[in-house]
């Protein structure tokens, strides 16, 4: 079994603070982290490795610097690590990092496999993930609470949606997104440090994965943040007490305005 | 302070503090409650690798990679203590138990036993504690009686740390009664060897979350070949065993008053009284400061006497006592102090600070009570002096 698990470095959000003017998000200072959904990815990965056997590749898109959390992963289990990486790359949407992604792991060869967390918490698009599945024409699993069976062949999954769950049976190879309830990360070991240390992680560009200017960064990202606020926040609610009906009238001549009437 | 550890060293620091805040810090008010063992705990400690990280590699461990392993085991103890004092000690235990084969076992000892304490699959306890045995070894009792090709062990352990939960234990007993501590012998019992039961399980004032036990032994018969050393040197097994460990208590006493005055800092940070902070008090800065500075001290003392091991001193009874001793009654003030800043917040359970002050009492006792240890640094240090008139 051949498994990727692809991972992003993400600001810690909860240190976070947003430049209002400037429309941005103010990263200095602010601790880089592993994204936390893809901890539940990466366990999961190496869990049905402990089981069945293989390799679990763990691939990033990012700065030369986001090769901390390959290392981490490694430190928790990886056996490999890649890190996509060039300028060029830069500025890039959920399309064009997800089509970079997907390159990568026709590149690689054989994959059973690609896991990812369900979102970033940064950018909290959860698309990545489906839109890998597209760009490599695989059948996706999203949102999967739990990995019911693997084996060679196939996977049966099920998919936590609102209201209840869905089961889903597919063939491999597949592109599956990890909720938190699969599962519970594990801590590093020591040997997966010392690992962490010395492994050679090998990066590859724009020109590595055969990509066109076109394809990738900023040229290749059909969408633009415009804007970025933080919402108000609301401080002055007010809490009443009484019969429902006596409630839903309250509530209705508030929000329709005639509370005077 | 900067003690410039190893990026090795601070591998162990970060995973040991890892553990801390995903495993401990949740239960640590429950199992303290519930006088329970943390096996869950012990297990992650494992998979962590931290269990060979004072084993030879030889034997699967990891103790060259960190320049001996008594500095590994001081760091890994303390940052687990900042989080639970009774649960470090399940770790700190286990050290203690491997110590005297790792320090005086045969080879086949050593390849029998040693790999599965690195791996978890096992626990050691050691055991010397007896009812009239506490600070005078010589009142051991136990004996064991040579009987052909085996030693037949009768007589009760006291005290004993991860007794019950471990499978290994290294037990010192009589050999030949006419010759006091001098004829104590160390052996290696395995859990489940007919004869071997445990009894009563202790409730103790702190370190709740540790086993503490009986050890019963009814015509135990052991192999010969668990005999560790040579029959007479069990005394000397025993101090030796001790005078490498108690750094780790002194880690482990370190550890525990480091925690409380993160507490005691954070929430002198947050209260507020007469409008302000109460750390923009004097009365509490100064308590905050002589805390920080002691722990400092006891730290840095610890630290040296570790590396004074590793470095391969081979003489180091009185700095290890000094070591003990010190970081102990640091610990015992330090967590006293905290509560005290809590004022009546500290003296609740919702809080963890009085959990810390009855956790730090037991490093003021065990390993050697302080007494004790202020016996053997001054019966050095006379020696010294005599040494030094001629």
């Amino acid at each position: 079994m051949r498994i990727v698990v692809a991972v992003k470095q993400v600001p810690d959000t909860s240190e976070v603070r947003i430049d209002e003017e400037r429309g941005t998000l103010i990263r200095e200072g602010v601790p880089s982290i592993l994204n936390p959904f893809d901890e539940y990815a990466l366990e999961e990965a190496f869990r049905w490795k402990d089981e069945l056997g293989g390799t679990v590749i763990v691939v990033s898109m990012g700065p030369p610097q986001a090769e901390v959390v390959l290392r981490e992963a490694v430190s928790m289990g990886a056996d490999e690590a890649i890190l996509l990486s060039d300028r060029a790359f830069a500025g890039a949407d959920t399309w064009a990092t997800s089509h970079t992604l997907a390159k990568a792991v026709e590149k690689m060869g054989d994959i059973d496999i690609v896991m990812t967390g369900k979102q970033a918490i940064d950018g909290d698009t959860a698309q990545t993930g489906p839109s890998i599945a597209a760009s490599l024409d695989w059948p996706q699993i999203t949102f999967v609470g739990k990995v019911r069976e693997l084996t060679g062949k196939h996977i049966i999954a099920e998919r936590y949606v609102e209201g209840g769950s869905e089961v889903i049976k597919s063939s491999l190879p597949v592109v599956v997104t990890i909720l938190k309830d699969a599962n519970t990360p594990r801590l590093p070991s020591l040997k997966g440090k010392m690992r962490a240390r010395k492994i050679e992680i090998p990066v590859w560009g724009k020109n590595d994965l055969e990509l066109s200017e076109e394809e990738v960064g900023l040229d290749g990202s059909p969408t633009r943040v415009v804007s970025i606020a933080t919402p108000e926040t609301f401080t002055d609610g007010q809490i009443h007490h009484g019969e429902p009906e006596e409630l839903a009238k309250l509530m209705a001549d508030s929000l329709l305005g005639t509370e005077d009437s | 302070m900067n003690y410039y550890l190893s990026e090795e060293l601070n591998d162990i620091k970060e995973i040991c503090a890892g553990i801390a805040e995903k495993h401990i810090i949740p239960v640590r008010a429950l199992l303290d409650e519930e006088n329970r063992f943390p096996r869950e705990i012990v297990k992650a400690m494992s998979d962590g690798g931290l269990h060979g990280i004072y084993i030879s590699e030889e034997y699967g461990g990891s103790a060259e990679m960190f320049g001996g392993g008594s500095m590994a085991l001081c760091i890994a103890t303390e940052e687990l203590s900042k989080a639970c004092g009774g649960i470090a000690l399940s770790f700190a235990a286990n050290a203690l138990g491997a110590m005297p084969i790792m320090i005086f076992g045969s080879e086949e000892q050593k390849k029998k036993y040693l790999p599965d304490l690195v791996s978890g699959a096992k626990l050691a306890a050691f055991a010397l504690t007896e009812p009239d045995a506490g600070s005078d070894a010589g009142g051991v009792r136990t004996k064991a009686i040579k009987d052909g090709d085996h030693y037949v062990l009768n007589g009760t352990k006291q005290w004993i740390t991860n007794g019950g939960e471990a499978q290994i234990y290294t037990v010192i007993a009589l050999t030949d009664s006419s010759r006091g501590a001098r004829g104590l012998s160390a052996f290696i019992v395995e859990d489940g060897t007919p004869g071997f039961s445990y009894g009563k399980k202790e409730d103790k004032m702190g370190i709740r979350a540790s086993a503490t036990r009986e050890l019963i032994f009814e015509d135990c018969r052991i192999p010969e070949e668990n005999l560790i050393s040579r029959e007479g040197y069990g005394f000397i097994v025993a101090m030796k065993t001790l005078n490498r460990s108690r750094p780790g208590v002194a880690a482990q006493a370190i550890g525990i008053a480091q925690g409380a005055l993160d507490e005691a800092a954070r929430y002198a940070s947050e209260r507020k009284q007469f409008g302000q902070r109460i750390d923009s008090f004097q009365g509490i800065q100064f308590m905050l400061a002589d805390m920080d500075t002691q722990i400092e001290a006891a730290r840095a003392l610890t630290y040296s006497v570790a590396r004074m091991i590793d470095a391969g001193e081979k003489k180091y009874d009185k700095e290890s006592a000094m070591a003990k001793v010190f970081a102990s009654d640091v610990a015992m003030k330090v967590t006293t102090d905290a509560v005290q800043i809590l004022g009546g917040y500290g003296y609740m359970k919702e809080y963890p600070v009085e959990k810390m002050m009855r956790d730090a009492k037991i490093t003021q006792i065990y390993e050697g009570t302080n007494q004790i240890q202020r016996s053997v640094i001054a019966s050095a240090l006379i020696k010294e002096t005599a040494a030094r008139g001629k």
